[in-house]
């Protein structure tokens, strides 16, 4: 196991190396605490499983932790920058250049090639095409459909297109990948194949990723895993050990 | 698993001395429980006196004596009524996880945190076999996961157990 979190923190304070860490999120929708005093933190090169069932606050968490949602209160820090206090714009621009994205369903641009929806992100930060399309390439060799770069994502199977997204998620070298429901969509062996790549491709470049997923065997791709429940999550790695 | 019937399924490809048909185990289904010597011995007396296998020769030589076994037909129908007949399904009614939820909400003690303990004792598992799949060839992948699929459904029902715990603590205190 990799990146054992250190255990000699004060509670509420984010551990010693942490890139991104969480204290007493606490969100709001109407009437319902979709989070009521979740906890979180994250160093480079961990594999985090965000668990719990359905309707207990982990997408939530997710995306506050993302930069997506804001929350009510509580902090939220990422590479000792406090992220409340950003602007709408410089969370965006974090977004882009710091942070992956994959998800259960639909990520990908069904007009674009597979090569060019892996190279999108690039692209928009301003690389010029060749370069873009050779880097897309090698992410989409890593997770083994660089094949593919020339079907556009409705020619692809499900497990094909999670993997092009994953590539996709990983070509402009973020920090942070923030993983919902990663394999939700696909059967068991695409499902494993997949978590096996993406927590591979992620070790290797010391990116962070934090897995939302309900599965255990998802899960067990992690290097530990944190349980939101009723909104509240309790990170071990946070607390004060005697 | 019946040691007695995988041994007799292994003969079946030709006959073997007790010490090829352990390593033939070992190799094939021993992965984390290797044979004793005393295990294939005891197991081949039984099964000669059964009429399943047959001594196909000996040899002697510096060290005891080494005898070659061999299937009989008898063997072979025991084998094939083996492999034809289904497993029985293991349903755990008694199992020690519900015993131990139970008795913590009837002595007022923390079943949250029992199943939360479970449950990181589980993953950590999971993660061990996961971690041993990655580096496997197909044969530990398919033992891995018979495993991990097993401890999925615990984790399952610890889930289900978790969200219960209110109706289930009502329940047992009536």
């Amino acid at each position: 196991m990799s990146n054992q979190p250190p255990q000699n923190n004060t509670p509420g304070h984010a551990p010693a190396g942490s890139l991104l860490t969480a204290t007493d999120l606490r969100k709001t929708y109407g009437t319902t605490a979709a989070l009521d005093g979740a906890h979180f933190s994250i160093h480079p090169g961990e594999v985090v499983a965000v668990m719990g069932p359905s309707g207990s606050g982990k997408s939530t968490l997710l995306h506050c932790l993302a930069g997506i949602v804001t929350p009510d209160s509580g902090t939220l820090t990422y590479d000792g920058r406090d992220l409340s206090a950003m602007s709408d714009r410089e969370r965006s621009a974090l977004r882009r250049s710091e942070f992956g994205f994959v998800f259960q369903f639909g990520q990908l641009v069904p007009e674009l090639t597979c090569v060019e929806n892996v190279a999108l992100p690039l692209r928009l930060a301003g690389t010029p095409r060749k370069d873009a399309e050779r880097t897309a390439l090698s992410w989409m060799e890593r997770l083994e459909v660089d094949d593919l770069g020339p079907k556009r994502p409705g020619e692809v199977s499900g497990g094909q297109g999670q993997r092009v997204a994953v590539a996709r998620a990983l070509a402009c070298g973020p920090r942070v990948l923030f993983a919902d429901e990663p394999t939700g969509a696909l059967d068991s062996l695409n499902g494993e194949r997949v978590m096996q790549l993406l927590t591979e491709a992620a070790r290797s470049t010391n990116a962070a990723v934090v897995l939302v997923t309900h599965e255990a065997r998802v899960a067990a791709y992690s290097d530990r895993e944190i349980v939101v429940r009723d909104g509240t999550s309790r990170d071990v790695s946070m607390e004060f050990t005697r | 698993m019946s040691i007695g019937h995988t041994l007799l399924g292994l003969l079946e490809a030709g006959p073997r001395h007790g010490y090829d048909l352990k390593r033939a185990f070992d190799e094939k289904f021993g992965h984390d429980r290797p044979l004793h010597y005393g295990q294939v011995y005891s197991t081949m007396s039984r099964l000669l006196k059964n009429g399943l296998v047959e001594v196909d020769g000996t040899e002697s030589g510096a060290g005891p004596e080494r005898k070659r076994y061999a299937i009989t037909d008898a063997g072979i129908t025991d084998v094939e009524q083996w492999l034809a007949e289904p497993e029985k399904p293991e349903p755990y009614l008694q199992s020690t996880l519900y015993t131990k939820v139970v008795l913590a909400l009837l002595t007022g003690r923390s079943a949250d945190t029992l199943l939360d303990t479970q449950r990181a004792e589980h993953l950590r598992l999971m993660r061990i076999l996961t971690d041993r799949k990655r580096g496997g060839d197909l044969a530990d992948q398919l033992i891995c996961d018979h495993a991990l699929f097993h401890l999925e459904a615990d984790l399952r029902w610890l889930e289900l157990t978790a969200a219960r715990l209110d109706r289930l603590a009502t329940e047992i205190r009536r």
